[in-house]
């Protein structure tokens, strides 16, 4: 069953969005079908009505949203629309819930090469499926030229808290264990290694991934893990501020003990950033009690997505809530928020 | 990563600390200043001052170009960016410095002015080759390391007749600022702001040469260490300045030999003399109008100059009433001698200039030290 009398074919070799295909009619409906429908396909979606139509189990869900902006759209490792999948996955899975389904919004600027937007959205159908997270529901509006930057995607996503978990950023407690998941900085420096007005190349990738079934391998190992988050924007040192501030601790780490790779610190160095700031999408950090660290670096080093996984520092009490790093040269510093922005929209 | 790993080597570090533990003399202090904001980054970042005893204080300079850049200069390039016609280009850290009424040219830029951020000189010239309808105006600052770049976009916008294109030109001098510091009331007559010796310029030395501090320690007879950038670099330069106080010589030694000679960048000194000259007199926060501090544009690059083509008229603005940015940059007061330090005054709303850049003393402070504020208030 199809709703509507087929028009001409989209030409999504040489064709541009244009306001009709925002307006609410024919060419409208027929992108989303054409497109959108069959990239995303899956039995909620085809249900064609205003929402998505589910039965959940009982037990504590967390829901969660996400905007993407990110310039330029496609980078090496992903794109806007993996991307978009990936961050609101994680943000779900940061939580110990497992995902369930995802929601996406998108707000396309006329002019947007067709061929771009299938690329974006098959990337994106392509994430959903590898993540094993259906797009259940979705929403397309079309801005006039000069009215938004070539496509910003919303995603929405929900999960399902297994029993017994309680991981939230105010549960760190002076003693407890910090670690990471593997290296810091490699989405936002393949990010801008792809800006022409920084005129530098790298064989880095980004890190995009979807980290749920890491998550779900150390929850299951170590049930009492405090907190979990992603890294993304302002990086390692952005999070660890957050969760210090949540939790009313202080925080001490190790700069030799970060795992940082040689191309991210070479980048940073030629461009004044400090890889501490820089952005990551397939990275976790994770605060347990001290004594249960090693089990759980272990279950990390043994997934893929945590080979280089680490354990950096630790909890400190301290009244001022500062985030201080013993540097590699002997001394101490704090590592503190992001003052403005280090370079506009990497996420 | 090589070349630069062996600069920061932990183990190296501890025994030039160690070094510098034995051989300073317990029965004396010694007041350093280190002159640059590279070097005042570096102490911050790597948390040098850990690795040295109580009697050896770093006192940080004002070797921040942004953070010696007067209100007045901020204003004339904010009016200069809500000009409808211009697109103003500047280098990132200037963007957040406040200028007069809390203003900035980040602010303007939310209000609709076409502020860029550019990377180097040559960006700019390139965005004035692509705006042929624009007026293009790079802000230009920066001690004697940021000008030859600035000389040869001036040499290139007229060897193409760019007429659309003009620098606003900010840039200053190294020893007419260290001069004024030597010649202050307080350190010279007064003495009540001790200074033992200066490490020297990493790289405005590798432009200047290290010829021009042998003044310094011959008239004021202070020593002089010419240090690169990297951690390990300043304190070597420390223990330097240490041995050659134990022993009372002034002298100017160069530990950053592997970029700076005596003479240094003669190429880079030639373009700068055809396209700049002395200014008489320039204003600079923390030290008033210093003589023959700056450059200006020469007659035959004039046309190009945006002080000319916009009739800039320099403007006097006072800072502040209870900022001590002067004081701070004198190395008389330290930033949490300040009233205003973070509280009124942080780096996401700076009041004054050293809150602005990453290599000001009171950003520096904040971001990386400001735990040792309360290590003291413990003791």
């Amino acid at each position: 069953m199809t709703l509507t009398r087929k028009g001409p074919a989209i030409d999504f070799t040489n064709g541009r969005v244009d306001m009709t295909h925002g307006g609410g009619g024919r060419a409208m409906a027929q992108l989303v079908e054409e497109l959108f429908v069959a990239a995303f396909d899956n039995d909620m979606l085809r249900q064609r009505n205003d929402q998505a139509s589910f039965t959940v189990e009982a037990g504590r869900m967390v829901m969660t949203t996400d905007g993407y902006v990110i310039s330029p759209m496609f980078f090496p490792g992903g794109d806007i629309g993996s991307l978009a999948v990936h961050g609101t996955v994680n943000d779900v899975a940061m939580a110990g819930a497992v995902p369930i389904a995802l929601s996406a919004s998108f707000i396309i600027e006329e002019g947007l090469p067709l061929a771009d937007l299938k690329r974006i959205v098959q990337s994106m159908a392509a994430a959903s499926k590898e993540a094993g997270v259906p797009i259940v529901t979705g929403d397309t509006k079309v801005v006039e030229k000069g009215k938004g930057d070539g496509l910003f995607i919303s995603t929405t996503g929900i999960g399902r808290v297994p029993v017994g978990l309680d991981i939230s950023g105010d549960k760190a407690r002076a003693g407890d264990a910090i670690l990471v998941s593997g290296t810091m900085g490699d989405h936002g420096v393949a990010v801008m290694s792809q800006r022409e007005s920084l005129g530098f190349e790298t064989t880095l990738k980004s890190d995009s991934a979807a980290l749920h079934r890491l998550v779900a391998e150390m929850v299951a190992a170590v049930p009492s893990i405090h907190c979990l988050r992603d890294p993304t924007r302002g990086g390692l040192a952005a999070t660890l501020n957050e969760m210090a501030t949540q939790s009313g601790v202080g925080m001490m780490i190790y700069e030799a003990k970060i795992p940082v790779r040689p191309e991210v610190h070479g980048a940073c160095e030629l461009l004044g950033l400090d890889p501490l700031y820089v952005a990551n999408e397939g990275k976790l950090i994770a605060i347990c009690p001290a004594d249960q660290a090693e089990a759980l670096l272990a279950v990390m080093r043994a997934h893929p997505l945590g080979a280089d996984a680490a354990i950096i520092g630790e909890v400190i009490p301290d009244d001022h809530q500062f985030v201080q790093m013993e540097t590699a040269f002997g001394g101490k510093r704090v590592v503190d928020w992001l003052a403005g922005e280090q370079l506009p929209r990497i996420c | 990563m090589k070349y630069i790993d062996e600069y920061r080597d932990g183990a190296l570090a501890k025994k030039i600390a160690a070094s510098i533990k034995a051989e300073a003399d317990p029965g004396r202090d010694y007041a350093l200043m280190e002159f640059c904001g590279g070097h005042t980054h570096a102490i911050s970042r790597y948390g040098i001052e850990d690795l040295l005893p109580a009697n050896v204080r770093m006192i940080h300079g004002p070797g921040c170009p942004v953070c010696v850049l007067p209100i007045g200069r901020v204003d004339n390039a904010i009016e200069l960016a809500r000009r409808p016609e211009v697109v103003l280009c500047t280098y990132g850290d200037l963007l957040r410095v406040p200028g007069s009424k809390r203003s900035s040219l980040l602010k303007v830029k939310a209000e609709g002015a076409d502020v860029r951020m550019v990377y180097s000189a040559a960006d700019s010239l390139k965005v004035a080759a692509e705006h042929p309808d624009k007026q293009v105006v790079f802000f230009a600052i920066g001690f004697e390391t940021t000008t030859p770049p600035t000389a040869l976009v001036l040499k290139q916008a007229k060897a193409l007749n760019l007429c659309n294109f003009s620098v606003f030109c900010n840039h200053v001098l190294t020893p007419s600022a260290v001069r004024t510091i030597l010649e202050s009331p307080e350190v010279r007559e007064l003495g009540t702001v001790p200074l033992d010796g200066f490490i020297g310029p990493a790289h405005v030395s590798t432009v200047i040469g290290s010829r021009p501090y042998e003044y310094f320690a011959e008239e004021y007879q202070k020593p002089v260490v010419i240090a690169g950038f990297e951690p390990l670099d300043v304190l070597q330069a420390i223990l330097m300045l240490v041995r050659q106080l134990n022993e009372g010589r002034y002298e100017v030694e160069n530990e950053f030999s592997r970029a700076v000679t005596p003479e240094g960048n003669r190429k880079a000194q030639a373009v700068v003399a055809e396209v700049f000259e002395l200014r008489r007199l320039f204003e600079w926060r923390g030290l008033g109008m210093v003589p023959y501090s700056a450059l200006r544009i020469k007659e035959p690059f004039a046309q190009w100059d945006a002080e000319r083509r916009f009739d800039i008229q320099p403007l006097s603005v006072p800072d502040v009433k209870a900022c001590e940015c002067g004081a701070i940059l004198r190395g008389l007061k330290k930033p949490a001698d300040c009233r205003l330090f973070g509280k009124a005054c942080t780096p996401e709303s700076p009041m004054g200039s050293c809150m602005v850049s990453a290599e000001g003393a009171c950003a520096a402070f904040w971001t990386y030290g400001r735990f040792r504020q309360y290590q003291q208030d413990k003791r």
